[in-house]
């Protein structure tokens, strides 16, 4: 089977160097822990495994991650100043890095604070820039940026996932993938949905009125972030 | 359009249908892009590539003024090659001093976390775009000769990354440098005015110059051999073009030298693809970068700012 269809895989992508599992890659779990948290965090701790934790200094990798996480695209040339910017924005990082053997070589653990709120994000980097979720604060999980996916955090009682997936059908959205777990019966559960086409605002709207639905996340900007990148050339920024 | 998957059948439609390597994969990006419901406008897709142009034309002028790399091992060969090529160029002035300088030029930017385009991939992103910007001088090549030239490169390279690899882990270097020397072959022969067939030589020739070529970075850098490579990719490339346009042929045909790189790629050893465990990587040296990236996060090797009088 053909493994590349448009000559923009090969040509292309614009990209921050030099490696693009080792730093556009960490730009993108840097943006989906971000998205994930929803707000900018006070404190991150970035924990490196693996490749990560051998090479992340001299592939900037970290200036990846925090860049990430301030909401910079992988194509954005001020990657390189992240820890600046992250000074200049109130955000104070820490560098772990474990010897710890995970399943994935290229694995970072965020973990992101503010006031009493904490929520864990680790993510891989599978190549090529592309990257997966393994788990969300303490939920495991499989996400690809491939699809667009919706987290949505809900209470642990019957009846809510036919809710959702009822309001999603009804939209004629086709559901390609479906995760659901929780730590405790009973207490908060994290549903993940990839449809196949992007769920619009007013489903979600629809969706966050469901009994026992706490919170949505949307992951699409994930997906979108590519186009960030055209759109800064696209400004005049190779100028 | 039939999808058609091997150079052979290619070089066939486009004798009959009087076409460019540009011409029918331009066509097959517009089909692709129809099945998938995207804008298949010529005229979308052209533009889409102008944008990969900038920012290739930035990436040279970048490189030229002079970068570091971030982990310290490399950096300001670009401008030490420019300032040789407009002081002394002791062995005379070629297309092939030109492509050398902006590749170098590129890849020191992408070690240098600047912004590039992946051609390719990071690792190969001096090659194709450096004996672009160099041959638009030489062939005096206008704006959409230019991006046709990029359109052939893409074709080849999709091509070739389906047929084999464009992977240093899956394939060695031959996959990633080999791979965009092929393609820039490929694309140089047609802008010189070459036929479809001699496009298809040109690519087999510069595989086959570069098989086996093993993928052995220095502290797991982008950095040593990488960005020299894209150097060595460059003359490669051009050298196939030459010998394509003067009508030599590759005995073993263009199909089944991708064949051979995407099985030598196979047989090579996983501590010669990119893994950093054998060659280069693991000379005492290379050990020596790799202990004091780990203990203070830079290599200090020589104060590379400092550029070397002319002595």
């Amino acid at each position: 089977m053909a493994k590349f269809h448009s000559i923009f895989d090969i040509i292309g992508p614009i990209m921050i160097g030099p490696s693009s599992s080792h730093t556009a890659g960490a730009v993108r779990i840097g943006l989906a822990s971000r998205a994930i948290f929803g707000e900018m965090p006070e404190n991150v701790q970035i924990t490196f495994f693996g490749s990560f934790a051998h090479t992340y200094k001299g592939h900037g990798t970290d200036l990846a991650l925090i860049g990430g996480l301030l909401g910079l695209s992988t194509a954005n040339p001020d990657l390189r100043y992240a820890y600046d910017r992250a000074k200049e924005s109130g955000m104070k990082v820490k560098i772990v890095t474990s010897k710890e053997k995970m399943k994935h070589p290229n694995t970072a653990e965020v973990r992101m604070t503010r006031g009493s709120r904490t929520v864990s994000v680790t993510g891989i980097s599978t190549g090529g820039g592309s990257i997966d979720l393994v788990e969300i604060d303490g939920f495991n999980v499989h996400v690809h940026n491939d699809n667009p996916v919706v987290l949505i955090f809900h209470m642990d009682r019957p009846g809510v996932i036919a809710s959702v997936t009822h309001i999603i059908g009804k939209h004629r959205l086709n559901i390609s993938q479906m995760e659901v777990s929780r730590k405790t019966k009973g207490k908060l559960a994290l549903m993940l949905i990839a449809t196949d086409g992007d769920i619009p605002d007013d489903t979600l709207e629809e969706i966050s009125a469901v009994e026992h639905v706490v919170q949505i996340i949307d992951l699409s900007e994930i997906r979108r972030e590519p186009d960030a990148a055209k759109a800064l050339m696209a400004k005049g920024a190779a100028q | 359009m039939r999808r058609v998957t091997t150079f052979s059948q290619i070089v066939r439609t486009c004798e009959e249908k009087k076409w460019k390597f540009a011409d029918y994969f331009l066509h097959q990006e517009m089909e692709w892009r129809r099945r998938n419901g995207e804008d298949s406008s010529p005229e979308t897709i052209l533009e889409k590539m102008d944008i990969n142009l900038r920012v290739m034309e930035s990436s040279v002028k970048e490189g030229i003024n002079g970068v570091q790399s971030y982990s310290g091992l490399t950096g300001y060969d670009a401008t030490r090659l420019n300032t040789y090529r407009s002081e002394k160029a002791s062995l005379g002035q070629s297309i092939y001093l030109d492509a050398v300088v902006n590749a170098i030029a590129i890849n020191e930017v992408n070690a240098s976390m600047g912004l590039i385009c992946a051609t390719p991939t990071a690792g190969s992103c001096g090659v194709v775009p450096g004996i672009l910007l160099a041959a638009r001088e030489h062939l005096k090549l206008n704006r959409r000769q230019q991006l046709d030239f990029l359109i052939t490169s893409g074709g080849c390279g999709l091509m070739i990354g389906n047929l084999a690899s464009i992977s240093g882990a899956e394939g060695g270097c031959q996959a990633e440098i080999g791979s965009a020397s092929g393609m820039a072959a490929a694309a140089l022969a047609e802008a010189a005015g070459g036929s479809p067939r001699a496009s298809s030589n040109a690519l087999a020739i510069a595989i086959k110059g570069l098989l086996g070529l093993v993928c052995d970075p220095v502290a797991s850098l982008v950095e040593v051999p990488c960005i020299k490579r894209n150097a060595t990719g460059v003359v490669n490339a051009i050298t196939a073009a030459e010998m394509a346009l003067a009508g030599m042929l590759s005995r073993i045909p263009t199909d089944e030298v991708i064949s051979a790189m995407y099985s030598v790629g196979q047989l090579m050893p996983s501590a010669l693809r990119e893994t950093a465990l054998g060659g280069l990587a693991q000379t005492p040296t290379a050990r020596r970068y790799t202990r004091e990236l780990k203990q203070t996060g830079k290599i200090t090797w020589q104060d590379s700012k400092k550029l070397p009088s002319s002595e």
